[in-house]
């Protein structure tokens, strides 16, 4: 997997868990929270969601590197790779 | 992973089917654990129930559905809701209030779902407390009341910091502890707060359906996350070994294990389920504070007998007393709600007219008396609280009332006490709550009422806050 593509992931979750939120113009490498009204429950979401569709495991300490586009294709991409493979 | 013995295992039993049980439910269900939700009474809602008698359906409890705001608004405790259990932000079918009154001897603050109305009335009959209003204001909105390791500070003497009449200070406290203060004549100043933004930034709204809207709209979406549950089964005991619950006893005497419990049931209610504590626990925190409510359906709507307002919250002492009362009823104080006047969507209407009257009660006398003297001593106080109510009504047609009435009826802190197994009837439940929701046990947990949100609102997000602490993040 590519990091695009782990983005396009991250960015499907964020759809289907707040349908609410305009997505077509966010940016990589600015912070969601910054972008979108996402608070600690929907991250809890983000994550639960990459758990029960993705089988990737995050750990409550490692929630601060979701907090971009561009921090979550780096930390999540290997998981996918790892998953996969 | 079943233990011996046991009928069956789930990954989460949650203990009462109401608002905060079904949003829990749903959470946990969600992200596929096995969920069973237990419930004694035979109809879903809890506190929030629905009724038939006479042919016709009665809401339990719901005056108004608190903390509304039009559906979008960001970062609303609504808009979280729906998101968090991904139902349409127009499930509910809430429409919003006309507008209500806080109603005291020679003065009224009227108010709306606009903050600004409230205001305004403040400046006109309060016009030396106004800044100091705003103020208060200022302060409640930037207080984080969602602090779980805050320690409680009372309400009243945070409000004396900022306003000085004690009129004003009485007429802010009068609605916010009837819709939600389990503590007599104060509330925490987070609860406060929560009240604050629930009635005077938010408002009022009502599905035109009543209260089964929202509950059909929890049930439908528990079912189709795969949660069940079990009606007319509550909980005999939970046993206790070591620091967990290990068995779960229900009343047809079947035994199953979870490995989390969450109770909806009350705080002292559920350490009364367990095994390893005594069956008199928590005596000193069980809610000291009973209702009584009359109802009266009419054929004729409320604004043809001169009632335009929603709520109108009540008191006609010089002082506010919300506390215990020693007589049977306490008709110095109440609520009048209106369910007609909702602005319903395109002008649809319920068909009949409602009335509804909402006092404090002492839970002992009526719990206690013997079935005559119950059903003699409520015609009567029925007919005294309608009199209170109609002096706080002046264009309010009470003969006209009496002429169209088709049914009435009322219920006393000894009906709540039957159908919500809350002790005392005491629907905010215990004075002292469970912020973060622990009990003594290790797996478990307390959502709410007793974990100290409030409202339907506010009971949703508790099991929604507390099945993800306890039952997600783990």
């Amino acid at each position: 997997m590519t990091k695009e593509e782990c983005k396009k992931i991250v960015l499907d979750i964020i759809e289907e868990i707040a349908p609410d939120e305009d997505l077509t113009n966010v940016k990589s490498e600015v912070r969601l929270r910054e972008q979108l009204d996402l608070d600690s429950m929907d991250f809890l979401d983000i994550v639960m969601e990459l758990r029960k569709k993705h089988n990737i495991e995050v750990p409550e300490a490692d929630y601060p590197e979701l907090a971009s586009l561009d921090s979550c294709a780096e930390y999540l991409t290997p998981k996918f790779n790892a998953v996969s493979a | 992973m079943s233990e011996k013995g046991a009928d069956e295992h789930y990954d989460v039993v949650i203990i009462g089917c109401g608002m905060a049980g079904l949003a829990a439910g749903i959470r946990a269900a969600m992200f596929d654990q096995r969920v069973l939700i237990l419930e004694r009474h035979n109809a879903p809602g809890g506190l929030n129930s629905f009724y038939f008698l006479g042919g016709r359906k009665y809401d339990v409890g719901l005056h108004a559905v608190t903390n509304f705001v039009p559906p979008g608004t960001k970062g609303a405790p609504l808009t979280k809701l729906f998101r968090q259990l991904r139902i349409p932000a127009d499930a509910f079918a809430l429409a919003p209030q006309r507008s209500s009154r806080i109603a005291f001897p020679g003065v009224d603050l009227r108010f709306s779902n606009d903050i600004s109305l409230m205001e305004s009335e403040v400046a006109a009959a309060f016009p030396h407390e106004i800044d100091r209003f705003r103020a208060l204001r200022s302060a409640v909105l930037s207080h984080n009341a969602f602090d779980m390791d805050a320690s409680p500070v009372s309400g009243r003497e945070m409000v004396g910091r900022y306003l000085e009449d004690p009129v004003l200070i009485d007429m802010l406290f009068c609605p916010l502890c009837y819709y939600g203060s389990a503590r007599e004549n104060d509330m925490d100043w987070d609860q406060f707060t929560i009240m604050w933004q629930a009635l005077f930034e938010e408002g009022f709204a009502r599905p035109l359906e009543g209260v089964r809207v929202v509950i059909k709209a929890l049930l439908d979406r528990f079912r189709a996350v795969g949660g069940k549950r079990r009606m007319r089964c509550g909980v005999r005991q939970l046993h206790v070994e070591g620091e967990k619950v290990r068995r779960i006893e229900l009343d047809d005497g079947s035994v199953i294990t979870a490995g989390e419990v969450l109770s909806t049931a009350g705080l002292v209610e559920t350490q009364r389920l367990c095994s390893d504590l005594p069956d008199t626990v928590g005596a000193d925190n069980i809610g000291r504070l009973g209702y009584v409510e009359t109802i009266t359906a009419t054929d004729c709507q409320p604004r043809e007998l001169g009632a335009e307002e929603t709520i109108v919250f009540f008191n006609d002492s010089e002082k506010f007393h919300y506390e215990r009362c020693e007589k049977e009823v306490d008709p110095r104080s109440g609520v009048i709600c209106f369910p007609n006047n909702y602005n319903y969507a395109e002008g649809a209407q319920l068909d009949e007219g409602f009335f509804r009257v909402t006092a404090l009660a002492n839970y002992g006398y009526w719990k206690g008396a013997p079935e005559e003297e119950y059903k003699a001593r409520k015609d009567f106080w029925y007919g005294e609280l309608q009199k209170s109510a109609g002096r706080f009504l002046p264009d309010f047609d009470l003969d006209g009332l009496k002429a169209h009435t088709l049914d009435t009826d009322m219920f006393t802190p000894r009906t709540v006490e039957k159908f919500t197994s809350h002790l005392g009837g005491a629907i905010y439940g215990a004075p002292h709550k469970s912020k973060d929701g622990t009990t003594h046990l290790e797996n478990l947990h307390l959502a709410g009422t007793d974990q100290g949100f409030l409202g339907i609102v506010g009971a949703m997000l508790s099991g929604i806050s507390m099945a993800n602490q306890y039952c997600l993040r783990r």
